[in-house]
Order: C-alpha cells, then sequence, then structure tokens
C-alpha cells in the first residue's frame, strides 16, 4: 500500500466539503470528543426520535482530516438508522480497523471504507476512531 | 546531497536511511564516534562506578568523572562539583522544582517564567507555585517572539525570588535574553534557571557569562546517548540544597533512623549511575567542539534562510515567529492553509520527509500564537540544501495529496 493511500478522494471530499458540518437548534443528545495527544476535538449532536432511529446528526469541530471526514462518513452512514443499526456499525467499523471483520461487513461500511488502510498507520487509527468512540460514549450514557 | 556537508557521513543512519530528516529539535542523530564510545564502555570499563575497589570499577568510576569535566568545560562551570548528571533536562528542572523551589520559596513570592515555554519548563514551577503558595507570573513576547525589556520590568518585581526561562524555543526558535533576565532576576534578588536544551547543542554557552544560577540541557539532542542530561548549578546554590532523590551512592553516613549526605556533586545523583551514557556525552562534546560552533551556525543560518525563502513562496504557508532566518537557530514552525499539522507531517512521511507536528510541548504557546498545533522543521550540522530541497518540493505535494489544488 502506498503510505498516502489513506488520502483518497473520498476522504478528501469529507473534509474539504463535509456534509454535515454545523449545529443544530434541537438536538437530543451532544456528546464531545477528543484526542488530547493530538487535539483534535469534536462535538457532535444527534436528533433521535421517540422510536429510537436517529433522524438527523451533526458535528462542529476542528481536527486533521482523517478525523474530521471520518466523522463526517460517520454522520452519512448513521442519519435515517436505528440506534441499534449504529451500534452495530460502530462494531463492523471497530472490525475492520482491527482486521477482524468480514469483507461482506466492510461493505455495510460504504464510503467509510475508505479508512481501511488506517491500520497501516498506527500512529493515525485514534484520528479514524474518534467520530465512532464518541457515538458509542453517546450511546452508552 | 551529501557533498557539500563534510560531516553528514560520520553518521551512519544517513548511509542507508533514505529520509530528509528534519526533526533535530526532538532528538539529535548520533556520530558514529559516540555510538563507539557507549559500546567501549560496556566492552573494556563496565562495571558499578562510584563503588567497588577494584579497577574495573574504578576505570568505569574514571571515565564518569571525566565526562563530568567534560561538560563542565563545555559551557564554563568553574569546577564539576557544579555539574549534577541527570536522565535529561526535565529530570534536572525537576530537581530545581523540588530541592531549591520547595525549600527556599514562600507564599507571597513569585516565579516568572514565559508563556512560550516547554511543558518541562513550566510544570514544575506549577507544582512548585501550588505547593509554596508562590504566584507565577508569565512574559509575553512580541509576535516574532521577542521579549522587550519593558516586559520583564513589568514582570520581575521585587517579590520575584525566581525566573525560569527557556534559552531558545523549541517552536520559534527564537533566543531569549538571558543574559539580562538575569541581571535584572539578581538585581531583584531572585536566581534564574536556564532551559538550555535547544540552546547548548547549537551556540556557544557560558554559565560564568550569563551568570546562570542554574542551567540545564540534554545529552539526546547533542547528538550523546538517550538517558543522560546536564544539571549546572553555582556551587553555593547547590550546597545549600537539600537532596533530590535518596538512596544508595549519596550518603556519607547513614544510621537506622538518619543520614548524612555525600559531597556535591554526588548528593545530588543517588542510585547507580549511567555511566556508559556520560562517556558518550563527552564523545558527543567532544565532536562537536571538533566541528566548531561557528560551523554549526554556518550551516544552519545558511540552510534556515534557504529554507525560509522557499516556504515564502508559498502563498498558503505562514511562517510562525521572526522574519529573519538568524533568528530561528535552525527551528522553523509554520501552518498551511487547509492542512491540519498532522497530516502535514503523514503526508510528508510518504515522501520520506520527517517533521514534527503538533503543539511541541508548548500548549500555552500555541493559544498564545492562536494556533492549534504547528508543523515544524529543525535542522541540525549534518542537513544538507537536499534535505531542504526535498521539504520545499515535498509541500505542494502535501496539498496535492489532500485535493486541495482542485477545490
Ligand atoms: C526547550 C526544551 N526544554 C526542555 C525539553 C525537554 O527535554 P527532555 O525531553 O530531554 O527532558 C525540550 C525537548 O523536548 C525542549 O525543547
Amino acid at each position: 500500500m502506498a503510505l498516502n493511500s489513506i488520502y483518497n478522494e473520498i476522504l478528501n471530499e469529507h473534509n474539504i466539503r463535509p456534509t454535515h458540518k454545523g449545529e443544530m437548534a434541537d438536538p437530543t443528545i451532544t456528546m464531545d470528543g477528543k484526542n488530547p495527544s493530538c487535539g483534535d476535538e469534536i462535538t457532535i449532536q444527534l436528533k433521535v426520535g421517540e422510536d429510537g432511529i436517529i433522524e438527523d446528526g451533526c458535528f462542529t469541530g476542528s481536527g486533521c482530516a482523517i478525523s474530521q471526514a471520518s466523522v463526517d462518513m460517520m454522520l452519512d452512514l448513521i442519519i435515517g438508522e436505528s440506534k441499534e443499526r449504529a451500534l452495530k456499525l460502530y462494531d463492523i467499523f471497530m472490525g475492520m480497523i482491527k482486521g477482524t471483520a468480514s469483507e461482506e461487513e466492510i461493505e455495510e461500511l460504504d464510503e467509510a471504507m475508505a479508512l481501511k488502510d488506517i491500520s497501516h498507520m498506527p500512529a493515525r487509527v485514534k484520528c479514524a476512531v474518534l467520530g465512532w468512540r464518541t457515538l458509542d460514549a453517546m450511546f452508552k450514557e | 546531497m551529501n557533498i557539500n556537508n563534510p560531516y553528514r557521513k560520520d553518521f551512519p543512519i544517513f548511509r542507508d536511511f533514505p529520509a530528509a530528516y528534519l526533526d533535530s529539535a526532538a532528538t539529535a542523530q548520533r556520530p558514529d564516534c559516540v555510538i563507539e564510545a557507549e559500546k567501549r564502555f560496556y566492552e573494556t570499563m563496565n562495571a558499578n562506578p562510584l563503588r567497588g575497589l577494584y579497577r574495573l570499577s574504578m576505570e568505569a568510576t574514571e571515565a564518569y568523572e571525566d565526562a563530568r569535566e567534560s561538560a563542565a568545560g563545555l559551557i564554563g562551570a568553574k569546577s564539576p562539583a557544579e555539574i549534577v548528571f541527570t536522565r535529561n533536562s526535565t529530570e534536572a528542572l525537576n530537581l530545581v522544582a523540588y530541592s531549591y523551589a520547595l525549600t527556599f520559596l514562600k507564599e507571597g513570592d513569585e516565579i516568572v517564567t514565559t508563556v512560550m515555554e516547554h511543558h518541562s519548563n513550566l510544570l514544575p514551577w506549577q507544582m512548585a507555585a501550588q505547593r509554596t503558595g508562590a504566584v507565577l507570573k508569565f512574559l509575553e513576547p512580541l509576535p516574532d517572539g521577542t521579549l522587550p525589556e519593558e516586559e520583564i520590568d513589568r514582570k520581575i518585581t521585587e517579590k520575584t525570588r525566581l525566573v525560569a526561562v527557556g534559552h531558545i524555543s523549541n517552536v520559534l526558535g527564537i533566543e531569549n535574553p538571558v543574559r539580562l533576565l538575569a541581571q535584572k532576576a539578581h538585581a531583584a534578588g531572585a536566581v534564574i534557571v536556564i532551559d538550555a536544551a535547544q540552546s547548548v547543542p547549537h551556540i556557544p554557552v557560558d554559565v560564568q557569562e550569563l551568570d546562570a544560577d542554574f542551567l540545564v540541557f540534554s545529552g539526546h539532542k547533542l547528538m550523546a546517548p538517550f538517558g543522560i542530561g546536564v544539571l549546572y548549578g553555582k556551587e553555593a546554590l547547590l550546597e545549600k540544597m537539600p537532596p533530590f532523590l535518596r538512596g544508595g551512592e549519596m550518603i556519607e553516613s547513614v544510621s537506622l533512623t538518619e543520614a548524612t549526605f555525600a559531597e556535591l556533586p554526588h548528593k545530588f545523583e543517588a542510585g547507580t549511575v549511567n555511566a556508559a551514557g556520560a562517556y558518550g556525552l563527552k564523545a558527543a562534546i567532544e565532536y562537536l567542539q571538533g566541528v566548531g560552533y561557528q560551523a554549526v551556525r554556518e550551516i544552519e543560518d545558511n540552510l534556515t534562510a534557504l529554507l525560509m525563502e522557499g516556504l515564502k513562496e508559498l502563498p498558503y504557508v505562514h511562517i510562525q515567529g521572526s522574519e529573519d532566518p538568524k533568528k530561528h537557530n535552525g527551528i522553523v514552525s509554520f501552518t498551511m492553509d487547509g492542512a491540519h499539522p498532522h497530516d502535514i507531517s503523514s503526508i510528508l512521511d510518504g515522501f520520506d520527509i520527517n517533521i514534527r507536528a503538533g503543539h511541541h510541548c508548548a500548549e500555552p504557546l500555541m493559544r498564545f500564537l492562536g494556533v492549534g498545533s504547528t508543523a515544524r522543521a529543525s535542522l541540525y550540522l549534518y542537513n544538507t540544501k537536499g534535505d531542504v530541497e526535498r521539504l520545499l518540493e515535498g509541500l505542494p505535494k502535501v496539498r496535492e495529496t489532500l485535493g486541495l489544488d482542485r477545490v
């Protein structure tokens, strides 16, 4: 793998033109996530309906391209899904990075598959998982 | 690429290492003579120094004490008794904070430092202030990094008991006016602690000329092995300070309930010492003196000028600190529009260019500069024009890799 292949078009697009960057007026859950060692910081807001469906989501924050694009891709995936499905996707994403997820499972991650090779850049794994860790913390509260 | 640098061949890592190494402010590369010295110690002199009464141990002791003389000579200490070996600058600064500051500072006293310190020259003073009730005050530089005299006069007062300042900033590369600060500190009745981690490897430092009370540096930034550092302290001050760590090697006599302590500098060197590291440090000092600070300065100034000129041609790059390459001492921090420093460093690594990215253990300075983090290239005597050119050619590739030019 070429070292810089992680910065592919999908990731760059989400970094430069994030779809979900911004704030919403009426979130049902808000959560901060931070990587103290590198200073990446995000705040995720979600609007979850009575039925447990994630109706909308957005994020603010600053950090490297990998952390910011990864949150944006994650929100793409989970908006419209149930909490349970979102947590399942969390498990698959983590599994993809650890190398334990199957090809079929990884397919379910859609564009977030673009981060598959992050496992070859150990120093950057924490950037890729920042959004997902924050999501997990939101639902476990 | 090596033709115009006669020293590069002395560094084994460059023999089959493809990268442009531009992170010497973090740690320097080691020349053959240092690596061989450490090896020689273990092969021919290894025994626990300062303990055994047999020849091998005495030889180890001699090697260790020779290194102390060599360090004393490098910075102009009056006597080797004023040189305490530590693991690094951080440990040396903690030694002064725990032993000197906790003993001699009290509530209402003031400690003056700057907003541009490395965390290692900030956290020990935060601790000392919390425990003694002393107040911490911070000198703020102008945008180019200079500390104006009026600012110094405003902050150093008759209440100041300790001034702790970095000689050269590890982010901006700027040299602080430590001689002036020492004069002002002494006039106020305070001691000055100089963090010389970034200066001793690059510029001549003389503790007499600076009138330093305490001064610290790390061997590893000066091409010595990891794990050996130096605390210089004026003898009269070290004499009246209590030990920092207690145990073997630092005693005169011990009973079940009390102990008296060894003479300087052994009072501050508890436990088995890093004799091989010290021996390596001596080799590094000799190597540096052989090259000469003048030559180091020339290489660094030329390359810094080349680097800064090149960076200025990239409209999306912003250099932190002074416009004048001579004020950077081989350290250039910068930011790039649209690119986070971690991405810059990661992507450059893909092109075999090694630079540092992050807050450089100086978070308060990042906040002061209004940046979250920076990328930093830092030079040393083995760097070449080729290294700088590779970085300058690499930066447009960073933008390309991030897709920024297609926006
Ligand atoms: C200015 C300054 N002070 C202190 C230190 C700490 O040095 P060490 O990690 O060797 O203790 C460094 C190096 O990182 C530094 O640049």
